[in-house]
């Protein structure tokens, strides 16, 4: 790092913490960077300086390698570093890290939020710096009072030796001078103050008052917004515009021609918006304009009737079937989805002289970086990345493409000026990467007692992974193994002695996504309705029979168990409602709902969820009942109500009237359980969503006999 | 020249009259607690109070709403409405907390007009307001807390 580099990130930590003293810089030195992005190398201990503060105010300021975006990072990694550093929880202050390999994921090499690793990819990483930390400050101490370090102790912001007592922030100038021990020994559980407890969220007094900052939020010296005018169906391109009418418009500013369309910059949204609506665009549409999802269907329907890609195969198929006493066939059918968070995209971005600046809500710093860097004609690390809170991420905000800030880039390097790219609602909707639509067919031939001997199942569905970062790691053989999540690994699957399990990705104009909780949203769906259609076959009641084909994983009985009691399935309910479970593995978690419904005039209407949860080692339970709840609520929105249509290449839906979510009204009563754990800590904010859907559908047919075998539901 | 009286506070402003109210308290006035998220009054997360009564600011042109008082969420005053918002994080209700603050301005109102809401009360007044990570029990959890006057929870779990 050069001493002007040096001079200003010192300068910038000063500004930020505004206390003084600190424990070193945001940004690390480049050889230790290089150190840690080495291929093969065997992890180095982390950089305390990258990921905490320490001000002599007393403040204690972690910075996170992963965006907040509802699921808690805010909380969850402090109290990571919290309970080794041994501080005061109340002088804890979070900020977003910027841009840098100091922040890549402990497993995918990049720094980006998904997959519901935020917890269990820092769970090492944030207690060493912690460790790190009061081992600096206990030394500091050690040496000032002249004894050994070992008979110091840091707690609650002090660190103290007989009656020698000093702050962290007194310590914190001469600890920054020490040098990181090489090693640290990290707490036992059984010693937890913090981890394991249930504790508030750190942000939510901001959000609830509306001082949180969202993408949206950002204000400029100078800045203008602007609207695109985007390809009304995928694979557009703009043959001619004529840009007259907007530039008549009070307060627009510039038109200008991006690769993703036309963008109209303005002093405001409100001329942006009147602007964008008076151009005239001609568009050449391309062979998208044929989109249909009824003639879709249609292909993936005939595609399931032939074998695909072998994504499992064991034992010999022809033979288990000749040896059934009985085959039960089945298709279901999941549409696209559109990930709708509150916060519609946005993206904002000022280039000047050898930077470009970016604010927005991103789940994927490093390639946002990346791509805005090569738009920018600038080097990654000359591109400044300020994530703002995620009004919702879902999965959205991070697109290979790097779809929003791209955008952004182009239209702030055409307009020459700061500039808010803001997507409406409609834009949001319209504007691709959604949940894949995917049939599965299958056919399951079983014994004389209902226990699967041979089972074939068929996926058609767009793969997500092929052509993105992700590819070389996740894509195998021509298996995306999202496209296969929850199936070819599934316990039934595996757990018959005969089976193989076939995948067809076709290709389709349509950009696709993970979408909380990705493949998992069809496959729970699909094999915990199947598993009931073969419970009832074999005139079994549900629960008992996944106990037995579940007889040898134990996590997956322990959550079937713990919901089941806890519902009270056993026990009658009052009249009118009836009961549906569903059990099933995402994200290393194990999640059994039990959902308590009625019908009333072919509407379903869930009253009470019952929810047992096994994540491995639990960091935060309140944090982890809240993803559940709203795991819960996400999933039954697509349930009852998601689904995306195209005709003659348009998208048909646009807003919340067309494309409705659950409300207070429809909510049903969540409640959740926790299943104790030593085991290796899994995610949070996916794995309460795939269940939902299954354990609905299984009790709408305990209420009308219905099996229901298409999201979202409908009993007409 | 539209006049607007927003949090006790007179502003004479230079925009288009047909400009939705919730532009010009985020543009204008620097007031972004008011968030935008539909356009079409169809989420809630841009309810202010205007004389009052929660209102859909996304679709309030802003010449419409001229000479009454308008109360955003920077505004809720203090004493009997900061319960609300302590309600709030005592049930730990926010996610990512995008819908929140036009959640609260529709639980203000609703507190306002009912001082002790049924469930039935909640679902009618807040059923315009989207919540997409599914806060919705803790919400409902919170506006009973408000209403019942209990003392907010320490800060510290």
């Amino acid at each position: 790092m050069s001493a002007r580099e040096r001079d200003r990130l010192d300068r910038r930590t000063f500004l930020k913490t505004s206390a003084g003293l600190v424990i070193g810089f945001t940004v690390v030195p480049r050889s230790v960077l290089r150190a840690q992005t080495a291929a093969g190398a065997a992890k180095p201990m982390p950089d305390p300086n990258a990921f905490l503060r320490i001000g002599s105010d007393e403040s204690v300021t972690v910075l996170l390698a992963h965006s907040e975006m509802g699921q808690g990072v805010w909380t969850t990694l402090p109290m990571l570093v919290a309970e080794e550093l041994g501080c005061d929880w109340s002088k804890i202050r979070v900020e977003h890290a910027p841009a840098a390999p100091a922040y890549a994921h402990t497993g995918f090499g990049m720094q980006m939020t998904g997959g519901s690793t935020s917890t269990s990819s820092e769970y090492d990483r944030y207690r060493q710096v912690g460790a790190i930390a009061r081992e600096m400050l206990v030394a500091a101490a050690a040496e000032q009072w002249k004894v050994d370090a070992a008979a110091c102790r840091a707690e609650n912001g002090f660190v103290t030796s007989g009656d020698k007592k000093a702050s962290f922030g007194q310590l914190a100038a001469s600890a920054q001078k020490r040098k990181p021990p090489a090693a640290v020994k990290l707490k036992d559980a059984k010693e937890w103050k913090i981890l394991g407890k249930p504790t508030r969220r750190l942000d939510a007094a901001d959000k609830a008052a509306g001082r949180a900052g969202f993408g949206l939020d950002v204000r400029l010296p100078g800045m203008l917004t602007a609207l695109v005018a985007r390809a009304p169906v995928f694979g557009a391109t703009v043959k001619s515009f004529q840009a007259d009418k907007a530039k008549a418009v009070a307060g627009v500013r510039a038109v200008v021609q991006v690769p993703s369309g036309v963008a109209v910059v303005a002093d405001r949204f409100y001329a942006a918006k009147l602007g964008r609506d008076a151009l005239v665009i001609e568009w050449d549409l391309g062979p998208g304009r044929d989109l249909s999802t009824d003639r879709m269907r249609a292909e993936y329907r005939e595609l399931a009737k032939t074998p695909g890609a072998q994504a499992a195969a064991g034992g010999d198929l022809e033979a288990g079937f000749r040896s059934a006493a009985k085959t039960i066939e089945a298709e279901y059918e999941v549409p696209y989805l559109a990930h709708a968070t509150m916060e519609p995209q946005n993206c904002t971005v000022r280039l000047s002289d050898g930077k470009c600046e970016i604010w927005t809500g991103t789940q994927f710093q490093t390639m946002d970086q990346r791509i805005a860097a090569e738009i920018a004609g600038l080097k990654p690390e000359q591109v400044e990345i300020h994530t703002t809170f995620l009004g919702g991420g879902f999965g959205r905000r991070a697109t290979p493409t790097s779809q929003v800030v791209a955008e952004a880039v182009h239209v702030a390097k055409a307009a020459a000026a700061p500039v808010k790219v803001v997507w409406t609602r409609e834009d949001d909707m319209r504007g691709g990467y959604y949940r894949p639509m995917w049939r599965n067919r299958l056919k399951v031939g079983v014994d004389a007692a209902g226990s699967p001997l041979a089972w074939q199942q068929e996926i058609v569905g767009q793969s997500i992974l092929e052509g993105t970062f992700f590819a070389p790691m996740l894509v195998k053989n021509g298996i995306d193994g999202t496209s296969v999540e929850g199936v070819a690994d599934s316990p039934y699957v595996l757990g018959t002695p005969n089976h193989r399990v076939g995948l067809h990705s076709p290709k389709t104009p349509i950009t696709v996504l993970w979408w909380r909780s990705v493949g998992h949203t069809s496959s729970a769906f699909v094999m915990e309705s199947f598993i009931d259609e073969l419970a009832k076959s074999a005139g079994q009641d549900p629960v008992e029979f996944r106990r037995h084909l579940l007889k040898d994983h134990p996590r997956h009985l322990g959550v079937l168990n713990l919901a089941a009691e806890k519902a009270g399935w056993d026990r009658p309910l009052s009249a009118g409602r009836f009961r549906g479970i569903a059990v099933h593995e995402s994200f290393g978690s194990y999640v059994a709902q039990v959902a308590e419904v009625s019908v009333d005039r072919d509407r379903i209407r869930v009253h009470r969820v019952v929810c047992a949860v096994d994540c491995g080692v639990c960091i935060n339970p309140a944090g982890v009942a809240a993803q559940m709840e709203g795991g819960i609520v996400f999933g039954l929105t697509a349930a009852l109500h998601g689904e995306l249509t195209f005709r003659n290449g348009r998208l048909e839906q646009s807003n919340f009237h067309d494309y409705p979510m659950v409300r207070m009204r429809e909510a049903p009563s969540v409640e959740v359980h926790i299943v104790p754990s030593a085991e290796k800590s899994g995610g949070a904010g996916e794995p309460g969503v795939p269940p939902i859907a299954p354990a609905v559908g299984n009790a709408v047919f305990a209420a009308t006999g219905k099996r229901l075998r298409r999201l979202p539901f409908e009993l007409a | 020249m539209i006049e607007l009286q927003v949090n006790g506070k007179r502003h004479r402003l230079d925009v288009h009259p047909d400009t939705p109210l919730l532009w010009v308290l985020r543009e204008d006035l620097g007031l972004t607690g008011t968030k935008y998220g539909c356009g079409m009054a169809l989420c809630g997360a841009c309810t202010v109070h205007v004389d009052g009564l929660a209102r859909r600011s996304c679709v309030a042109p802003v010449s419409s709403v001229q000479g009454k008082a308008i109360t955003t969420i920077e505004g809720l005053p203090d004493g009997p409405w900061r319960v609300v918002e302590e309600a709030w994080v005592a049930e730990d209700v926010p996610q990512c907390g995008y819908c929140q603050p036009g959640q609260v301005m529709a639980a203000a109102a609703l507190l306002k007009a009912r001082a002790r809401p049924t469930d039935d009360d909640i679902d009618a007044a807040m059923s315009g307001n989207i919540c997409r990570c599914g806060t919705y029990q803790r919400i409902r959890a919170a506006i009973h807390r408000a209403a019942s006057g209990a003392a907010p929870v320490e800060k510290k779990s």
